[in-house]
Parts: structure tokens; sequence; C-alpha cells
């Protein structure tokens, strides 16, 4: 039975998704305060969870949910402890803020309730993957993020850049997830766990397991698609067409950490080994150097936001991969400092796209004395950015340093892996925070350059997220009593599996510290690059323009590629010469039938003839009657009509052999098919005659004999056998004391095979609309019936022409 | 195929066709019968209507689209399937419920709604195919 605490818990998951329906509706009556109405929804979660922190902190865990599919074990079931809270309470918490920014963002949009309904179901997505306990639970939230997120992307979908990104997003991820559920199916096969929390246990017998690699890959292939890892960091830059809300939501606080979550979760079951840590670390430097240095040849706010991003996962990745444990403190603090200021920084691109109407950094300046708020978010984002002290991102970097200098400097100069892990963050670390000064510097300070539309401070719900967030990271950056205690033990802990304590210093403390000076290097090569950075862009775009390709390229050719290859091959096979299709699908029937009963030898002896009842032979006789007359019809109509008779023939034989359902249905079917073969007949405007030379006859004559004398001997071949009544016995002695039906044929279909007649129904009904379709197209359009649409293509109105 | 004869029959015998369908619709448990049958025949009277008056009389008789009856014919299977999630069993167990009404028992249950689904589903895809078919003729 259900608690109230599962219930609760199982609704932080759902709420969103209710709230999404009746979005649109309060869009409708609430107008411009519907942000302020609608964040109310994702408040209450953040206040919901806030009240499990005192038992999580006590390294507590909670566990909630309801079984789903309990004949294979699965639940739909969720878990609490450090790093989903954290998640959920950055997830929830920036949500707040996302809602009532967008309220702002997009006031007027005529499609705002429906932004609402795919922001909140995103939401909702987000904080399902992240609490979720079951594997298969996990994997559909996993899912929908990626499509609330498609559609979130192509949300302008009126213009082609978006349509593409958002596909693009959606192949990429959606791919990526899909390998993921092989990896998680065979996670399941081998330990007999579903759950996440069970599979802990197993921490260590898994990576000594011969599946461990492919394993590994497929569960690598998940988190490095969704976090944008090289080689598939492309789709996250093209994701900014989307609207700004949706890019600092999902495109740098949450969806995108979901494939760094989803190590982080691994990491105990999965982590550990040589090859989790050279994958991760190699792959995450790359994407960190990729992204930092892209960072720099862009010129637009969002797509230099969107860069960084890409480094941060790399840097984010790199650190799971060093695995140690100051790498995990980083991981958790940098976690937080990222979603921070990375949420503030797109809030504050935003709202300079809103207030001036252009994102291009070379036509902005001198914003600051107009926009004093966002001026404020923007100084403590791009301190965020820098790893400034007083905010949490200073100590991320300490650790991050701190993680390959546990031996001192000697001891780094020993381990050259170490030595280049080292350098690469650092370089990584100071081109972002040159991207963040020249966003900081070139923006707001300066002199004031004419827009397009004159520069005025946003409304409230436009500066203030981006305020609290940077409040945050340098509470969190202050407070690191408050930090060490609720943050870095109970998130890293479960993380690296073991108790975690951080200890972090602001005092003099921090001088004695190697990894302090490795900071002060960071900031100076930064201000370098903020410096230069004119110079340095010019130069990586007359690189690229040397180079000339790009992994989007690739994409491109590829999705083109794909789309040459099926329309050939539809080409190929659906040439539209109606009896080359029958022939083709008899020849494969006839195949199907006869070459095993020869190939298996199982070709049955003549049967004996037993006499027949006079009435039999009639019945026969009739059928017989009836095909010499298909045979001999002058015209289609006759021969169709004539069919019918052999058809009812066959009714009449189970009427006599004891399946009136059977025979009942048949009369049926045989009435209905001459009705809609002579209709169909009438609308293909064919011929009265069916004339035909003879070597078709003799084909499909010859065609016709083989397939009826193969099922004839197929069907004997079976009577060899007795027949097996398990089934039948069960269904005649259960149909009415379970199904209270005396018809067997009928309790089949609507009890004991509901499903699979469900299925048909929906078969049928899509079968129908199918052919309606084809109906329309070729008739040039209905007279009745709505949403069918004129011809368009030229064949049709030539032929109305002629 | 319009003849005076023809149009004149046509409507008793589609009352008959249509009533007969609800009939074997409804016997379907216990004799042979069922949604599917059921749902054929009454397709069978939609489209003999159609022939007898022509296609837009029959979308004036039936006033919604037939694919709407053969949406709602799934919409209704499905729901009668979901019923079982109040009692907490898995989807589409049999419930039953058996009225005594003066000296017959009257049984009403998640099947029977799953098999009425089955019929308007099968009526309203054959239908809207076969008034289709036959509109195009009409405009010859």
């Amino acid at each position: 039975m259900l608690s109230d605490l599962d219930i609760s818990i199982c609704l932080i998951a759902i709420a969103p998704f209710i709230a999404a329906i009746f979005a649109p509706v309060v869009q409708r009556f609430c107008a411009g305060m519907t942000g302020w109405v609608l964040s109310v929804v994702p408040l209450s979660i953040f206040v919901f969870l806030t009240s499990f922190i005192p038992e999580i902190a006590g390294g507590g865990f909670v566990y909630a949910g309801f079984d789903w599919v309990a004949s294979y074990g699965l639940r739909f079931s969720f878990f609490i402890d450090g790093l989903s809270l954290t998640f959920g309470l950055l997830i929830s918490g920036i949500g707040t803020f996302i809602v009532l920014y967008s309220g702002a963002y997009l006031e007027g949009h005529h499609h705002q309730g429906r932004f609402f309904a795919f922001i909140l179901m995103f939401m909702g997505s987000m904080l399902g993957l992240v609490f979720a306990d079951n594997m298969i639970t996990l994997f559909a939230f996993w899912e929908l993020t990626s499509i609330t997120s498609f559609l979130l992307i192509g949300f302008d979908n009126v213009r082609e850049a978006s349509r593409r990104a958002a596909i693009q997003a959606l192949v990429i991820t959606g791919g990526g997830g899909l390998a993921m559920l092989a990896g998680l199916i065979m996670l399941q096969q081998l330990s007999g766990q579903w759950n996440i929390s069970g599979l802990f246990q197993y921490a260590g017998v898994i990576a000594e397991q011969e599946l461990y690699l492919p394993i590994l890959l497929l569960i690598l292939a998940g988190a490095f698609t969704k976090s944008a890892q090289f080689p598939f960091h492309f789709w996250l830059p093209n994701a900014m067409e989307a609207p700004t809300p949706v890019s600092a939501f999902l495109h740098s606080a949450t969806m995108v950490k979901a494939g760094v979550y989803l190590l982080a979760r691994f990491n105990p079951i999965l982590g550990g080994t040589v090859e989790w840590g050279v994958i991760l670390s190699i792959f995450g430097g790359v994407t960190l150097l990729w992204g930092a240095t892209m960072a720099l040849k862009q010129t637009d706010l969002k797509q230099m936001l969107a860069q960084t991003t890409v480094a941060s996962l790399g840097l984010l990745v790199m650190l799971l991969g060093i695995g140690n444990e100051a790498a995990i403190i980083a991981v958790v603090l940098y976690l937080v400092a990222h979603a921070c200021y990375k949420g503030a920084m797109f809030m504050v691109a935003g709202s300079v796209d809103h207030a001036t109407g252009t994102r291009e950094i070379t036509a902005l300046g001198g914003l600051g004395r107009i926009m004093p708020f966002t001026l404020a978010a923007a100084i403590i984002g791009v301190a965020g950015m820098a790893g400034a002290p007083l905010t949490v991102a200073f100590f991320a970097k300490e650790e991050m340093y701190a993680a390959l200098l546990h031996d001192g400097l000697s001891g780094l100069l020993a381990q050259p892996q170490d030595l280049l892990a080292i350098a690469v963050i650092l370089v990584g670390n100071a081109l972002m925070m040159g991207v963040g000064l020249a966003i900081l510097i070139k923006v707001f300070f300066g002199t004031l350059k004419p827009t397009p539309v004159q520069p005025h401070e946003g409304s409230l719900s436009l500066w203030a997220g981006a305020l609290v967030l940077g409040v945050l990271a340098v509470f969190t950056g202050v407070a690191i009593g408050w930090t060490e205690q609720y943050l870095i033990t109970p998130v890293a802990s479960p993380i690296h599996n073991l108790l975690v304590n951080g200890q972090l210093y602001l005092d003099l403390t921090l001088f004695t510290k190697p990894q302090f000076y490795v900071s002060v290097l960071t900031w100076v090569l930064g201000v370098v690059v903020f410096w230069q950075i004119d110079e340095i862009r010019t130069r990586l775009r007359a690189f690229s323009r040397v180079l000339n390709w790009s992994f989007d390229a690739l994409f491109d050719w590829l999705m083109f590629g794909l789309v040459r290859l099926s329309d050939a091959l539809t080409r190929f096979w659906h040439h539209g010469r109606l009896e080359l299709y029958l022939l083709v699908v008899f020849v494969g029937f006839a195949a199907a039938v006869i070459i095993p009963l020869v190939w298996e030898n199982a070709l049955p002896p003549m049967p004996e003839l037993t006499a027949l009842p006079f009435y039999e032979w009639s019945i026969l006789l009739i059928a017989a009657i009836g095909l010499v007359a298909v045979l001999i019809a002058r015209t289609r109509l006759v021969a169709i009509v004539s069919l019918g008779i052999q058809g009812f023939a066959v009714a009449l034989i189970f009427l006599l052999f004891g399946a009136p359902d059977l025979s009942f249905t048949q009369f049926m079917v045989e009435t209905l098919s001459v009705i809609i073969l002579a209709l169909v007949m009438t609308r293909l405007h064919l011929d009265q005659r069916d004339s035909r030379i003879f070597q078709d006859v003799f084909r499909d004559g010859g065609l016709a004999v083989i397939c009826g004398v193969g099922v004839t001997v197929l069907m004997l071949a079976v009577l060899q056998n007795p027949l097996d009544m398990r089934l039948s016995d069960l269904f005649a002695a259960t149909s009415v004391p379970l199904a209270h039906g005396h018809n067997i044929v009928n309790v089949i279909l609507v009890d004991y095979r509901g499903l699979d007649t469900l299925g048909e129904i929906s078969v049928v009904m899509t079968a129908g609309i199918a052919i309606l379709a084809l109906i329309r197209i070729r008739g040039g359009g209905p007279q009745t019936g709505a949403g069918a649409k004129k011809p368009d293509s030229r064949g049709n109105r030539t032929e109305k022409a002629a | 195929m319009k003849t005076v004869i023809f149009r004149t029959i046509a409507p008793v015998l589609v009352a008959i066709m249509v009533v007969f369908s609800v009939f074997v619709l409804l016997r379907g448990h216990n004799e042979p019968g069922g949604g599917f049958i059921g749902g054929l025949i009454a397709a069978s009277a939609v489209a003999l209507y159609g022939i007898a008056v022509g296609v837009e009389e029959v979308r004036k008789a039936l006033r919604v689209d037939p694919l709407a009856i053969a949406g709602f014919g799934v919409l209704l299977s499905s729901l009668s399937g979901l019923v079982s999630i109040a009692y907490q069993v898995p989807f589409l167990t049999g419930l039953w419920t058996i009225f005594h009404f003066e000296n017959t028992e009257i049984a009403v249950s998640s099947p029977m709604f799953f098999d009425i689904g089955v019929y308007f589903a099968v009526l309203g895809t054959l239908a809207a195919v076969a008034l289709a078919l036959e509109e195009d003729e009409d405009q010859k």
C-alpha cells in the first residue's frame, strides 16, 4: 500500500506534469501574472525538498515508490540521498526563477502558455531522473528530458534553424539514451537488481565481470551524449536556438548535467577502474579544451556561454575520471558553483538581449550605468567563472588542483599524466575566465553603443533570479562551515561511496597550500587571455576557415545520407506497380510454406478420404462453382461476386464443423469485402474486363495453384500431429467460473487476450486512417471531413484536367 | 443502384441491421456474437444506407465523423482496462458486478465495455472507409 510519504515523493516528479496540463489555461486567465502563479509549483517542490535536508545531511536515505510491473520486479521507485537532493534543490530552485523569468521574457508571446507547459514538463522529467531509483524509471525520465528538450529547442518552430537544432539534440541525446538502456539492462542481467540503490552492494564486483567494458561503454554513451562530451558536443551550442530561459535552465544548470549526474551516481558501481579513469579523463579533458577554445571564437553572448558550458561539463567529467577524494569534492562544489553562475550568466545575457535587441558582444558597451541590477548579477556571475575568492567556485578550483597535487609539487612532476591533467585544467579555467571577463567588461563598461532597442533595465523577474543565484554562490563560498556540513559530506559521500569530510580553508593557511598558487596562475593567465581576446579570436577564425570542417557538418552529412538511403530503398521497393507487389508477396508466401516442408522432409502422406454426407458434398460443390465462376467471369464485377460465393461456402463449412462465431464473421467479412472491392474497382476506373496476355495468365494462375497446394499440404501436415488441447481445455474449464461467459471465443477476445484485442482494434483504426488518407490523396480532396488537405502534387491536377 | 425499391426498403433494412448488430454485440459473451461481428454488421448497414440514399445523407444521420466513432471505441476499450487501477489489479483485469432486477440478473462488467469499444472501433473504421469510397462514386 502507498503511504503518504510515497505519494508525496512521487508527486515531486509528477506534479510539474499536472501543472503543465493546466499551464495554458492559467495563461489564458492570468496573462501577465502567469509566471508568478506557476512558479508556486517549483517553489513548493523546493520547500518540500528542504524538509529532507536534516535527515539526509545526517547520512540518511529515503526510499519511496510503488509497484509498476510487479511480474518483472519493476517498481516506479525513487530514493533521496545527498546527491539527488542537491540536484533536486537546484532544479526546483532555479526552476522557480526560470518560470518567473519566462513570464517576463516571453511576455505577450502568443504561445507563452505552451512554453510554460513544456518547461514544467521538463522540470518534472528532470526531477524524476535525479530521484529515480529503479533503472527503468530512470531511463523513462531520461528520455522524457530529451523529448521535452526537443520541444523547447524547437519552440520557435517557424525558424528552420530551431527545428534543425531540435532534431539534432533529439537524435544525439535520444540515441545515447538507447545505448544507455542497453547498458542498464545488461547491468540488471548481471546483478539481478533493477534498483540503483541495490547495486551499491556490488561495488567493485561488477568491474571484475567480463561484461564490464560493454556496460561501461554503453552507459558512458548515454552520459556523454547528454552532457555534450566531445565528439557529441556540437548539439549544445546549436541548442542555443531555444529561448534564453531554456538555455539558462536546460543547457547550463540542469539537463546537460544529467550525464554528469549519471556518472556520479554510477561512480561507486562502475568507477575506480583504469578504464573508467582513462576514458573519462581523456574525453573530459578534450571537451574542456575544445569548448573553452571555441568560446573564444564566438561574439554572440549566448554562444560564448554555451561553449564555456561544454568546457565546464568536460571539466566535471574529467574530475570524475580522476576520482580521488579531493576530485569528488571539487565535482560537488563545481556542480553547485556552475549551476549558480552559469544560470545567472544566461539570464544576464537574456536580459541584455531583451533590453537592447542584440547579443553581439561587439555591438554592446557601457550598459552598466543603465542596468545596475543586471550588472551586479553579472559581476557575481563572472566572479564565479573566474573562481574568485569568496565564491564557492574558488573552492571548487582549489579542490580540483588539490586532487592532482596530493603529493606536492615534486610528486606532480614525477607523474606525467597528472602534470598534463593539471595543465589542461589550468588552461581551460583560464580561457573560461577570459571569456567571462570579456562578457562583463565589454558589455557593461566602456562607452555606450547604439543598439536596435533603446536599452533599459528589465523588470524584477528578469534580474531577481540571476542575483539570487549569485548571492547563493557567494554564501556557499563564505559560510564554509555550512558548506562542509550540508554540501560536501552528504553529496560527496554517495559519489565516493566512503564518508567524505571536506575541509575548506578561508584563512591564512590558504597561503601554505600549493593549489592556491596554481589558482593565482590561472587568474594571471585569464587576464592575459582577456587582454588578447580579439587577437585570439581573429586567429581562431582564420584557422577554422582553413580547416573548413566541423562535427556539425559531419552530422548533417550523416543525416542527409540516411535520408537519401531510405529514399533510395523506398523507391526500390515502392515502384507503384500493384501486380508486382502481389507477385512478390505471393512468391514469398509460397516459398515460406513449401520450402521448409520439403527441407524438413515433413511432407504429409495422402490422407484417407472419408465418405462425406451429401450436404457436405453440396457445399464443396458450391465452393467449386464459385471458383470456376471467378475464372470464366466476363467482367471484373462478376468475378468479385463469384469470389463471394466461394467465401460463403467456406463459412458454411465453418458452421457445419462447430465454429458458429467464425462462420458468422466469415459471412460478414465476405459481404463487406465484396462491397468494398466493388467500390474500389469503380474508384480505380478500371476496365470492365480483366484482359491479360497469356504469359501473365500462366504466371498468375501457376502461382495461385502453387500457393493453394502449399496451404493444403501445410494443413495436412499440421493434422499429422495430435492437437495440443491444453489451452482449449483450460479456456473451456475456466471461461464460466472465471470470466462469466459461455462463448469461449468471445471470452478469449475480450478477457483472456484483451491486450491483443486492444492492439488489434488500434491497428484496425490506424489502417482505416491510412486508407482514408490514400483515398483522399487520389480523389482530389474530400467534400466533407475535417483536416484533409487539397492535393498539391502536379500529377493529380493534370489528371483532373485531363 | 438507386432504384425505387431499394431506396424504399433500405431504411427498414438498415434499422433492422443496426438493432441486430447491437443484439449480437450484447449476447456475444454467452452466445455466438460479440463486438467484432456486431461492428461488421453495423458497418454493412452504414455502407448499405450510403449506397441507397447517398453519402451526404448518411453523414448527416451519423452526426459525427465515422473515424471519431472508431477513436471513441479504442478509447472506451482502453478506459475499460484502466478501471482496474481503482481496484489495484493489473490492466484489463475483468471486473464484474451483477445486479438483480425483478427475476433477471443483469451483469455489468469491464469486458462488456471493452467489447462495446471493439464494436465502435470496427464500425467506425469500416464505415469511414466505405463512405469515403462511395463518396467518389457519387461525384462521378
